[in-house]
């Protein structure tokens, strides 16, 4: 790293000189107005103009974003014509965007209104023609609507990184240019996993998540028995919205919070989690012991399980299978439960809390209904519950700390509190297959080789009685790939593999309170470094706050089992808990 | 993909192979099977989407970027106006018009019997011979409307189509 002398406003500063000046100036203390760049330069096309600063140096004005500095660079900000000029390029951005800013999700996290509110930027102050706008809905997981795109690239370069999918794309030049999947199709009629990662990074309201907020309040009003899950990564960022610092847990809130919008029940998805485990761990017993398909990978991602079909048709064998967690515990709640509530099946409506998108696509997969009820009716993300919160007046710092509803279920292990992390679900399989075989608890809890909070594959092998275990973790579909075309090649070395979609697993999910440090001034600057590793800590803690930390202790699962369920993998299990695969193209035929 | 027949796969698929050492093989593709078939539409872009690992949509990106690669076939005879600007103070907005009153199609588009596509050209670098037009690569130096009917009517005589 070498120095360099530059001047900001005239005062002299000694910077690394393989900065960009947007960078040197944040290390000086200055936040020039930026827009299209983002995380590092994971996308940094310098195409929207909004950071236009005076450097010596240079002809014309530069984009501090792209621009790297040099010694004696004297660079000006704030300068009459860096100033109008930043404004102008913000109000030609505003002249084709749709400001219908008051009916947009993403009020109040659209980084366009920020810099417009930054830059001062006036109303209508280039009027004319705009550009055809499309707007995509059809897919269950995610909405795109171009009317708001600013084709800054963040999306393309996110599906590109987190999963070399590269699903969306520019498409047309000039002033025709939008972004959309190939042949400006919906989502859903590519091969789009709708993980939501391109919703995380989009600046505006361009892509959304498809809210179903509408859906549970139709159910309330039709008097059904509104039931509610929340999965584990839920309660480690939904504080985010309500100002606490990134990895806060708050579970407790978050349960007062539920009960007050009306849910008859509140359950923790963790109770699915539990009896997953308990169907997965059997199930990779008998494949270990009776020759079944190896390695058997799980099947709690719905992003991941899309990609599977629409990728890997000829390795589906491969997937446990097992339902979710959610769609488990809704399947439960729909039998056992509303039999012993004396409820009719199609009076309870559940409810999901997801950390995700693509749980939305899921819960209406065909193979996910049973005597054609679906195990679960909505699915709304962490997001779309904070919004819930906050339209209903309700003051989420000073909710007491409630429990979770345990009557008939609900209880949950430690195991459960994990799958929310990327290795969670496979050290919570661990601790209960290490039981299984030897009929010792194993010896220490943690699974260290599993841990992680990134993108990337882990791998470890388990010594159980002599038996060695190969195990691997993925997340992201970049790195699920070199697992999977292994396996394609036969050279696949291990038993069990854990496959998330969204990388860090689903704390880094799709539907997760949006990571955006110009709105988190309290968060250290390298929050986009940190944040993953924070929320994973958030539920490693819970799990160590639990005094029941293997799915085969829960004793409400134990009961589930003698009551109703018969053993692990039984025939009213599979009716219930298990479901199937199938190939699926891509870009399939359109009408 | 299963739409492709196999001797085309095979073919787009040698296509894709002859780069296999170029870092941006993307350009070259592209302009071979447009010269080779008169199109690229998407189940060919899945294909090379799949021997290049260059994603699809990016594919369909350049493909709909340039207008020298199109996504529908092309009419046997191309006829491809040029609206550079020498050309287009000589009046070739008046020769393309022509050309679309009486092939009754616009710019881009091709006509029913499939014999004939126009495209309007940014400037094909004959300036000299301004307004020109390229047909299947040969050029028509000089261009005027009167010329378009007859230019026509030959090109059908060879088809053995009446006029």
């Amino acid at each position: 790293m070498s120095l360099v002398n530059i001047k900001i406003e005239g005062v002299p500063y000694q910077v690394d000189g393989s900065l960009t000046i947007l960078e040197a100036a944040k290390k000086c203390g200055y936040e020039i107005p930026s827009l299209c760049t983002f995380n590092h330069g994971e996308c940094n096309q310098g195409s929207c103009r909004v950071c236009l600063v005076e450097a010596t140096g240079a002809r014309g004005l530069v984009a501090s974003c792209v621009y790297p500095v040099s010694e004696g660079m004297e660079i000006r900000i704030s300068t009459p014509t860096a100033t109008e000029a930043r404004r102008r390029s913000v109000e030609l951005l505003l002249s084709n965007h749709n400001m219908n800013c008051q009916q947009c999700e993403k009020n109040g996290k659209c980084e366009l209104l920020h810099v417009a509110n930054l830059t001062g930027a006036r109303e209508g102050a280039f009027a004319g023609v705009r550009s055809e706008t499309y707007y995509d809905e059809l897919a269950p997981g995610l909405i795109r609507d171009t009317s708001k795109c600013i084709l800054c690239g963040r999306c393309i370069a996110r599906c590109s990184n987190a999963h070399g999918l590269g699903i969306l794309g520019f498409e047309n030049r000039g002033f025709k240019t939008f972004v959309s999947p190939a042949q400006n199709r919906s989502f859903a009629d590519s091969p789009c996993i709708q993980c939501g990662q391109c919703v995380n990074v989009c600046p505006t309201g361009a892509l959304m998540e498809h809210s179903e907020i509408a859906k549970v309040d139709a159910a309330f009003k039709a008097g059904k028995h509104v039931v509610v899950q929340a999965a584990p990564a839920v309660r480690a960022a939904l504080g985010e919205e309500f100002d606490y610092p990134v990895g806060t847990p708050v579970t407790g809130k978050m349960i007062a919070a539920l009960r007050r919008l009306g849910f008859e029940k509140v359950y923790d998805v963790n109770f699915g989690a539990d009896l997953t485990i308990m169907e997965e761990g059997t199930e990779l017993l008998h494949r270990l012991t009776e020759g079944g398909t190896l390695p058997m990978i799980t099947s709690c991602s719905p992003g991941w399980v899309n990609y599977a079909e629409y990728n890997y048709g000829d390795l589906l064998d491969h997937l446990s299978s097992c339902k979710s967690p959610h769609q488990m515990q809704g399947a439960i709640l729909k039998s056992y439960w509303a039999k012993e509530k004396g409820y009719k099946p199609e009076d309870v409506f559940v409810v999901s809390v997801m950390p995700c998108t693509a749980k939305k696509f899921e819960k209406q997969r065909e193979q996910l209904k049973v005597n054609d009820i679906p195990d679960v009716d909505a699915v709304i993300t962490t997001r779309e519950l904070a919004r819930m919160i906050k339209r209903s007046g309700i003051r989420f710092d000073r909710l007491p700390d409630e429990e979770w509803d345990q009557d008939i279920m609900g209880d949950y292990s430690g195991a459960g509190v994990i799958f929310g992390v990327t290795g969670g679900v496979m050290e919570a399989a661990l601790r209960t297959v290490y039981y299984k075989l030897t009929g010792q608890e194993y010896g220490r809890i943690k699974f260290d080789e599993v841990r992680g909070h990134d993108a990337g594959i882990r791998e470890a092998t388990l010594d159980i009685n002599g038996t060695k275990v190969n195990v691997a973790i993925a997340s992201g579909m970049r790195s699920a790939k070199v697992l999977l075309d292994e396996i394609r090649e036969g050279k696949s070395k291990y038993h069990f593999i854990e496959i998330m979609g969204c990388p860090g697993g689903c704390i880094n999910g799709g539907g997760q309170p949006y990571i955006k440090p110009c709105f988190m001034l309290k968060e250290d600057d390298d929050i986009l470094d940190t944040y993953k590793e924070k929320r994973a800590n958030a539920l490693y803690s819970e799990d160590e706050r639990q005094v029941v930390r293997q799915s085969h202790n829960n004793p409400q699962i134990q009961e589930l089992y003698e009551k109703y369920l018969g053993e692990p993998n039984s025939h009213k299990a599979h009716e219930l808990l298990h479901t199937s695969y199938a190939a699926r193209e891509g870009f399939n035929e359109i009408k | 993909m299963a739409r492709l027949s196999s001797s085309a796969a095979q073919k787009i698929t040698e296509i894709c192979n002859r780069y296999k050492n170029e870092k941006t093989p993307l350009m070259m593709i592209l302009s071979d099977i447009q010269n080779e078939y008169g199109y690229i539409p998407l189940e060919v872009q899945e294909l090379v989407s799949k021997e290049t690992g260059i994603s699809v949509a990016e594919i369909y990106g350049v493909v709909t970027f340039y207008s020298f690669f199109s996504l529908t076939p092309k009419g046997k005879y191309v006829i491809g106006c040029c609206l550079g600007t020498a050309c287009y103070v000589k009046g070739a907005q008046q020769v393309i018009d022509k050309f679309s009153d009486i092939l009754k199609i616009k710019p881009g588009e091709t006509s029913e019997d499939g014999l004939f596509t126009l495209d309007a050209l940014r400037c094909i670098g004959a300036c000299g011979i301004a307004p020109a037009v390229s047909i299947n690569g040969t050029v028509y130096p000089k261009m005027t409307v009167d010329q378009v009917q007859k230019i026509i009517d030959d090109l059908k005589k060879q088809e053995g189509t009446s006029a």
